[in-house]
Order: structure tokens, then sequence, then C-alpha cells
């Protein structure tokens, strides 16, 4: 058996909070972009596209990770209702940084445009062009784009709970400071009699 | 280290205000971000809401200049244009054009005879997978000289206040010239006869990096025969489609691609200026249409002629239309798409 790990390692931290930078402003550059017909609506269009491909290959790589070194055990006395919310909305928020991003290529893709990362960069089509199903890709990306954020919020709020009026060691167990998974020796005398 | 066990009773309240707040702060900036707290703000929605007429907007089909026909050719490089730009479609060569004979109206059943202002949106493919996309129309200048006016102007156009245009014509009296460039200038009987201009300025790059300032124009080859509009509207409903499959039914037709350079100090930023004519012009290649296409079905009907969609050795200056048109077009084509049950592909071989 693992020794009880209490901490995500501190690859999965720093893809953690990278990544999470990485989606607020992609949400944010997203409806802020659609709300303008000023210059910087091309600046931010020119941002989103490069962004979304990078939070893609990061979640993929993250997702990747997450499957080799798993996550520490959430407290055995958290209600088993709450754990499930937790499970669900973190594998919802991993296909919504997987998804996302390939919703915007495949709707782009739809629509026929050559798809322009930055100067030189091109990425192939991966959807046929077709009227109806950028219709529906384009419904996808941003009514899912709202659901996101909504999931992050509501992400933050368990996160802040967990650390400031349950203060059971979950957010410590994601947190960007370098704490090491020390554990006192009561409590691993705890551990290896469960 | 950890403190096991739930805090005293006041720490939670204070804990879950401070959650509130935090979560409150971050969908308020959203929100923001969003426009939602700015009624002021011109967004690509109010600009295309306020193309629709009062019956609503033609379902389906594009928000402006809805009514059109497509062709298919070549854009026939000279290697000229090399001198102003590094872009591929300038290197002397043939590349597929697929585009869209088109006139200013919101309503894709608005007779021929009506079409003042006339369009034509351009799409070259190059071998190198990118793309120059244009949308010209006929006038020499545009209309007004800022995004924001031209919004003004659809608002006034559309008001039931019998005032609106004359008090919109004293705020922008920049659209005097246009006025009677409308009022004056020659109406011709097909598409062929008309030049199209780009009216918005672009940036070239070229080979080494330097950079300069251009509007772009198709010259017809075919010679404009002035056709007074009473006579036009004696012709049919249809007359500009029929006549154009007809005259390229009997050939390809042509139109010279040129490129103006500005002098420093021309105005770049504002469509509604025009740059003196003795700007040096560069022939760059020739348009060549070589089959017409009915929209329905056609190949132009699902592009989006977006003037930002363009190869390396071109990019936006500092006019604000092409970004303007860019999002406004965006928003037309994300409405149209949904609507295709509104306007309905015929059954054989058509594509969804």
């Amino acid at each position: 058996m693992i020794a009880a790990r209490r901490h995500f390692t501190p690859l999965q931290r720093v893809l953690h909070w990278l990544m999470a930078i990485c989606v607020l402003a992609m949400l944010f550059i997203g409806v802020g972009m659609v709300s303008t017909i000023m210059p910087k609506y091309l600046t931010l269009v020119s941002i989103h596209k490069p962004l979304g491909i990078a939070i893609l290959v990061l979640a993929l790589i993250r997702l990747g990770v997450r499957l080799r070194y798993g996550a520490p055990a959430l407290p055995a006395d958290l209600p088993e209702p709450m754990k499930l919310a937790a499970h669900l909305s973190h594998v919802v928020l991993y296909a919504l940084m997987i998804g996302m991003p390939l919703i915007g290529w495949a709707m782009l893709s739809a629509a026929g445009y050559p798809i322009v990362l930055f100067a030189g960069v091109h990425l192939p089509a991966i959807a046929p062009q077709s009227a109806n199903l950028h219709a529906l890709l384009w419904a996808a990306h941003f009514y899912l784009a709202f659901l996101f954020f909504a999931l992050i919020l509501m992400h933050a709020a368990a996160a802040l709970f967990h650390a400031l009026i349950r203060r059971d060691g979950v957010f410590e167990a994601m947190a960007p400071v370098p704490i090491r998974d020390a554990v006192s020796p009561a409590e691993s005398t705890r551990r290896a009699r469960a | 280290m950890l403190q096991p066990g739930r805090p005293p009773e006041r720490s939670v309240v204070v804990s879950l205000f401070l959650i509130a707040v935090i979560v409150g702060a971050g969908a308020a900036a959203f929100a923001y971000t969003a426009g939602w707290f700015s009624p002021q703000r011109l967004t690509p929605d109010k600009l295309v809401d306020a193309f629709a007429p009062p019956t609503g907007p033609a379902l389906g089909h594009r928000r402006n200049h809805a009514k059109g026909i497509c062709f298919t050719g070549m854009f026939d490089a000279n290697g000229a244009g090399t001198a102003l730009s590094r872009a591929q479609v300038f290197s002397r060569g043939q590349y597929p054009v697929a585009g869209r004979f088109n006139f200013s109206t919101v309503n894709p059943n608005a007779p021929d005879a009506t079409a003042r202002v006339r369009g034509l949106g351009l799409r070259i493919a190059t071998p190198d997978g990118q793309e120059w996309r244009s949308a010209m129309i006929d006038p020499p200048f545009f209309a007004v000289s800022t995004p924001r006016a031209f919004y003004g102007l659809l608002i006034a156009s559309g008001s039931k206040d019998p005032n609106a245009m004359k008090n919109f014509a004293a705020a922008h009296p920049e659209i005097a010239a246009f006025g009677a460039w409308a009022h004056s200038a020659p109406w011709t009987g097909s598409y062929a006869e008309d030049r199209y201009n780009s009216l918005n300025s672009f940036v070239f790059v070229d080979g080494g990096g330097r950079e300069s300032v251009v509007r772009w124009s198709l010259l017809p080859a075919a010679q404009p025969v002035a056709v007074p509009p009473e006579d036009l509207a004696k012709r049919g409903p249809d007359f500009l489609e029929q006549e154009i499959v007809k005259r390229v039914g009997t050939g390809p037709q042509r139109w010279t691609m040129a490129v103006t350079v500005a002098n420093p100090g021309d105005s770049t930023a504002d469509p509604s200026k025009a740059w003196p004519s003795d700007r040096r012009t560069i022939e760059v290649g020739t348009l060549v249409v070589q089959q017409i296409e009915a929209e329905r079905d056609g190949p132009c009907r699902d592009i989006n002629f977006d003037p930002t969609v363009l190869p390396d050795g071109m990019r936006t200056s500092d006019d604000p239309f092409p970004a303007a048109r860019s999002a406004a077009y965006a928003r037309s084509y994300a409405r149209r798409t949904a609507e295709a049950a509104d306007y309905p592909r015929t059954a054989t071989g058509a594509k969804p």
C-alpha cells in the first residue's frame, strides 16, 4: 500500500495553478472578446486560440500525471454526498479542460477557416466544413464556457470551505506552497492500524 | 499543523461571508467583462441586431448584403505584388478563388434595381494553406468614419423619428460626400462592370519586414455602361444575377487587382477619406471569374468573408473597421448557420 500521501505531487500542483490562471484568462478573454467590436477584439481572438491549444496540451499531460500519481484520499469523515460531488466535479472539469479546446478547434474547422495559432503555425481541420456542425459546436463552446465558469466558482468556494471551515487538509493538498508530506508519529501510527 | 474539528461559530460565519464575497467578486468581474453592467458598450450583437428590419432578420441569410450569388475562378498573380508583400498569393501563379457578388440589403429577395451599393466577397487560397479574404464594395469611400458612427447610421435610418437622419447627418458631416456619390454616381447593368474597393486600409509586409499601408481595388475589364436606374427597374427583380450568369457563360470575366500605397500623412484609419489619385499603385494580378452558381447550394454560402483572414505578409492597420466587421460577421455567421432550416438547401447532393 502506498504510504498515506496528503498532498498532490509538486508537478500536479504546478499544473493545477498554472492551468487555473490560463483557464480563467481564457474565460475572461472569451466573454470579453464577444462583447466588443473594438480593435482589441482581434487581439483577444489572437490570444484565445493559441492559449486554448496550450491548455489542451497541458490538460492531456495533467491527465496522464493524474492517472500515474493519483490523488490524496479525501478525509474519512467527509460525508459521502460531498465526496461524490467532489469526484464528479473534477471529472467534469477535466472533460471541459480537454473538451473546450477541441470544440473550439472543431468549430473553426466546420466553418472552413484556416486555423492560425500565430505567424506561420497552422492547425489542420479536425471536422468537415458544415454549417449545421458549426452551429452545434458554436452553441456548445458558448454555453459550456458559462458552465465552466460556474463550476470554477463552485470549485473555489468548496476549496475555501475546506480551508477555512472544515480545515481538513484538503486545501493544503493542492496549496501552492512547498509543504513536505510530513505526518506526525501519532497520526502515522493511527493510519497504520486503520 | 492542522487543527482538527470545526472552528468556533462566529469564525464560521465570517468564513462563509468571505467565501461569498470572493465568489461574488469573481462572478461580478466576469459579468462586467461580458458587458452586462455596460449598456453603453457597442457589442457585436447590438451591431448585427441594428440591421434587422422591423419584421425581423431574414433567417438563414447574411444580416447585410443578404442577396448574392456565388462565383468561382482563379487569381492570376503577375509577381509585381512581391515588392510590397511576402504573401504567397503575390508570387507569380494562379490560385483558386471562391467569391460572391452581392449588394447591400437586409432582404434576400430585394429587387436588383435597388442595388445602389454593390459588393464582392473574395477568398483566394494559396498552396501554403493560407487564405486572403476580402469583402469589397463599389463606393469610392465609406459613408462614415468610425464603427460607432456606422451603428448610429443604422439606428437613425431605422428610426421612426422624422428628424433622426437629419440629426445624424449634422453630427456626422462626412456622410454628405457619400450621399452625393449615391445620388450622382452612374448605375451599371452588370456586376462585371463595377469597380470594387477595399475601402479599409491594411498593412503589407515584404520579405525584408518593410511595411506599407495599402488599399486595394478590383478594376473591371468590362467597359461600364451607365444605365438610368428607372430602366434597371424594368429589367426584372433578379436581373443582376441573370445577367452575370449569361455573361460568364459567354466567357470568363476579369478584374485587375490594383494595390495603392498611402503616403505618409494620408488618413489610413478613416475609410470615409479617399486618398489622392496620384498615390503609387501597383497592379498585382487579375481576378478571373469562370463560373457562377446560385447561393443556396453554392460554394460561397458557408464562407464568412471576414476581411481579417489574411495570410502572412498582410495584417490589419489602424483602421478600426476590419476588427468591427470581423466581430459582426462572426455573429452573423453564428446566427445564420444555426438557421439552416429557414433557408433549406435543395435535396440532391448538397452537404448539410
